[in-house]
């Protein structure tokens, strides 16, 4: 298959970049794993910041993001996000997201933790859903093309150009190429390494990353992994920050309190790692708050903490823990959202853009999607032809790739070292890290690469495999987790969500 | 705990830890016993619409269930098996398209909240399907647009910056809001608490404001329906 532009990943950041293109006159496939709407952004519940109304200025909003990044922002960067923040919301009300509404007609906005103003603009409890949804069937409209539950195996670079991509079609276990003229890379984070230990999707397991890795991108700020401070202790599941707005307290096992639940989510995170160090178990209290506030702010929480934890959220203080929520690192890109690869743009979570720098501020990264969605998919657009050299050597290696791992007899369960691999680094490359515990990490990953030929796959069918599958994303979690680890350990400078607990 | 799975050649039994999610069952199945066990999940939240499985002959979210002693589980209906629980949501998604569920022609209108609940709970929809799986139309119909479709040309036709909700109106006639049969399974399974049938029934009444009558109503005098409803569709435009 040939297009002007192809897009990898249907979440916001692809929609948004795909439209953008469309837009602009070029022809468009959209690739996702999954299905455009199950992409992880639907999961977002917060809010997508924008200054819209007179008490709050752009100032303000620059300020905010840029002290809560630490210096490791770009003021420009962060100036096209705000300065463009309005215009998003005016365009994502114009294709019909049902955004909360004030009685004065307004569109609803909520204080989230850092920001100086209530600036984050929701949809119910289901911001990130109905953006996402809503794109899709703009999408539908202009008549973009999917291709779903295709997964990417490698991109297609040529003399430091990208021309494409190869993919396996989950459907019927084939290899499938797709030429372009330029790549538009929206693959989402790396959170799911955590796995129990983080909020993520399952599909959060930095496959673009890696793939862009692999053809020599260059990757940026990959140590910086903020933490939630509260997520449901067995499933890691978000309890959103509203419950501390609201009057949550965080008490440890004694229910003492002992740390001022509003302060910024990393400080409360270190907060609640330190308490458990000592072996405390720590709860988030808001039987106080009462049924109503309950039930009309928190009702997806009271659900699935009743389903989860067997704990009603009204009865009983919630049982929770820090988990990983949101990856700051990923592909380096300039201002145009091309990285160090020609032609290979990135956007969204897999993206590092210079907007969030060392935190990241909430509302934030929604808003990132859809401006910095649109600016990839317009350049994208502009690429003029271009043509390729060897298409079939590409397919070769992939194929041979392939071959081999379903000749290996496995005689280690992946499953098994994917979930160690994901305590290791919750305990040792999580919240506080030190060099004995990164170099214990590190050295857990290359025994694991260095005996792959002991893990492989049980299941040698073509048709929907998804033993190989996740397979595939445990090897990208393997390449993605030694650069986490190994810029952890080189980064001796505190700052953000990266802490040095040794230095 | 003993729970069946219906796989490529007819029901398994397997055993599992008691206290979980039915997806957190099948994960737990999946990495120690059975690694060929295909089933699709992404953010155990309810909220991506993967996981949708029938338990017992009823549509439930995998990762909403919790498991029961000898729980039969079953892929969705009305949609092809491409292996054990993983159907090709690829058709039924295309009803989105053909019944044109998104904004037709956006009208600037500065909505105020109860602008907001005409449809928010429209817009809840995660697209997992469950609904479709349970409507007994297709069986008969294969074309139908469906009960998700459906309900979000209703997010569409009911929300006010919509400027041409006739256009959309016209596009579901034809296997529309007229071959439903009110029957009402599908708000009897969807997880988000969405009735597609009200949602039919509201664009029925729609559809009649623009001249559209119920084709089963036809034989009463059909000629007339069609030149009488033609004539009304225009009439709006002036
Ligand atoms: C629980 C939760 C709550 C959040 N709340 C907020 C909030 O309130 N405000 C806010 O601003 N942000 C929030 N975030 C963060 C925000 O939702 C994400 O950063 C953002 O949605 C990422 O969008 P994306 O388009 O970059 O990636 P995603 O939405 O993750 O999409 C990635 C896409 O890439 C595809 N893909 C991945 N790998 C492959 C592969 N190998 N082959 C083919 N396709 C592939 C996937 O299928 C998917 O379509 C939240 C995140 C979580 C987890
Ligand atoms: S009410 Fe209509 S759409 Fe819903 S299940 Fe019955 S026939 Fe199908
Ligand atoms: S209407 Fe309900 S059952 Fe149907 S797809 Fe949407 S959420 Fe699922
Ligand atoms: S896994 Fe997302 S709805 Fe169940």
């Amino acid at each position: 298959m040939r297009t002007d532009v192809l897009v990898v990943g249907a979440g916001g950041a692809g929609l948004s970049a795909a439209i953008a293109a469309k837009e602009s006159g070029a022809n468009v496939i959209v690739v996702t794993k999954e299905y455009p709407t199950r992409s992880q952004t639907c999961m977002a519940q917060g809010g997508i910041n924008a200054v819209l109304y007179g008490e709050d200025t752009i100032k303000n909003h620059i300020a905010d993001t840029l002290k809560s990044a630490k210096g490791l922002a770009d003021e420009a960067a962060v100036e096209t996000m705000c300065k463009n923040a309005p215009d998003a919301i005016a365009w994502l009300d114009s294709i019909g997201v049902v955004f909360s509404r004030t009685k004065d007609k307004r569109i609803a906005q909520r204080r989230l933790g850092g920001a100086s103003h209530p600036r984050a603009c929701y949809a119910q409890d289901y911001t990130g859903l109905k953006i996402l949804h809503t794109l899709f069937d703009y999408a539908n409209k202009l008549d973009i093309t999917f291709a779903n539950e295709r997964y990417l195996l490698e991109l297609i670079v040529e003399e430091g150009v990208c021309k494409g991509a190869l993919f396996l079609n989950i459907r019927n276990g084939e290899i499938e190429t797709i030429t372009a003229n330029s790549v538009v890379l929206a693959t989402g984070g790396y959170s799911k390494l955590y796995q129990n230990h983080s909020t993520n999707s399952k599909a959060a397991s930095g496959d673009g990353i890696a793939a862009a890795y692999r053809a020599g991108a260059k990757l940026r700020n990959m140590e910086f992994v903020q933490f939630h401070p509260t997520a449901l202790k067995s499933s890691a599941i978000l309890i959103s920050e509203s419950a501390r707005g609201a009057g949550g307290k965080l008490l440890n096992s004694k229910k003492e309190r002992f740390v001022d639940e509003l302060k910024p989510r990393d400080e409360v995170s270190l907060a609640i790692y330190e308490e458990m160090a000592k072996g405390e178990e720590i709860f988030l209290d808001i039987t106080h708050l009462g049924e109503a506030f309950i039930n009309e702010e928190l009702p997806q929480e009271r659900k699935l903490a009743l389903l989860y934890e067997g704990v009603d959220p009204l009865e009983e203080p919630l049982p929770i823990k820090p988990a990983a929520h949101y990856t700051m690192g990923g592909i380096a890109v300039e201002a145009t959202m091309q990285s160090s690869i020609e032609r290979l743009y990135a956007v969204g979570e897999c993206s590092e853009s210079r907007v969030h720098g060392a935190n990241r501020l909430g509302g934030n990264s929604l808003l990132e999607i859809v401006v910095f969605g649109k600016i990839a998919g317009k350049n994208a657009a502009q690429t003029p032809t271009n043509s390729l050299h060897d298409l079939q050597a590409h397919i070769d290696s992939a194929q041979a790739k392939i071959q081999t791992l379903f000749a290996k007899e496995p005689k280690r369960n992946f499953y098994e070292a994917k979930q160690k691999l994901a305590d290791l680094f919750y305990e040792k490359c999580g919240i506080v890290r030190k060099k004995d515990d990164l170099q214990e990490v590190l050295d857990y990953i290359d025994e694991v690469q260095g005996s792959l030929e002991l893990y492989g796959i049980a299941d040698k069918t073509k048709r929907y495999n998804t033993n190989f599958v996740d397979y595939l994303e445990f090897e990208n979690m393997l390449q993605i987790a030694k650069t986490v680890a190994s810029a952890a350990l080189a980064n001796e400078k505190s700052v953000g969500a990266h802490r040095r607990g040794d230095v | 705990m003993k729970i069946k799975i219906k796989r490529e050649n007819g029901f398994v039994e397997y055993k599992t830890k008691s206290l979980l999610t039915l997806l957190e069952t099948l994960e737990e199945i999946k990495a120690t016993q059975e690694p060929s066990l295909a089933f699709s999940h992404g953010c155990r939240s309810s909220v991506c619409g993967s996981c949708a499985v029938r338990v017992n002959e009823k549509e439930v979210l995998a990762c909403a269930h919790k498991v029961q002693e000898g729980d039969v589980v079953e892929p969705l209906k009305n949609m092809e098996v491409l292996k054990d629980l993983v159907v090709d949501a690829q058709n039924p998604l295309r009803t989105l398209e053909r019944s044109g569920a998104h904004l037709q022609r956006y009208e600037e209108v500065a909505l105020d909240y109860d602008d907001e609940k005409r449809n928010a709970l429209q817009s809840d929809c995660i697209l997992c399907g469950s609904c479709y799986s349970a409507c007994p139309v297709f069986s008969v119909n294969e074309a139908f647009l469906g009960p998700f479709a459906l309900t979000r040309v209703w997010r569409y036709v009911s929300d006010k910056r919509e400027g041409e909700p006739k256009t959309k109106i016209d596009a579901i006639q034809q296997n529309g809001v007229w071959d439903c049969t009110l029957c009402n399974e599908c708000t009897l399974v969807c997880p988000q608490g969405i009735s597609p049938k009200q949602d039919i029934e509201k664009l029925r009444a729609k559809s009649s404001q623009f001249g559209y009558m119920d084709p089963s109503f036809g034989s009463f005098g059909g000629g007339f329906g069609a030149g009488f409803g033609g004539g009304f569709d225009g009439s709006p435009q002036f």
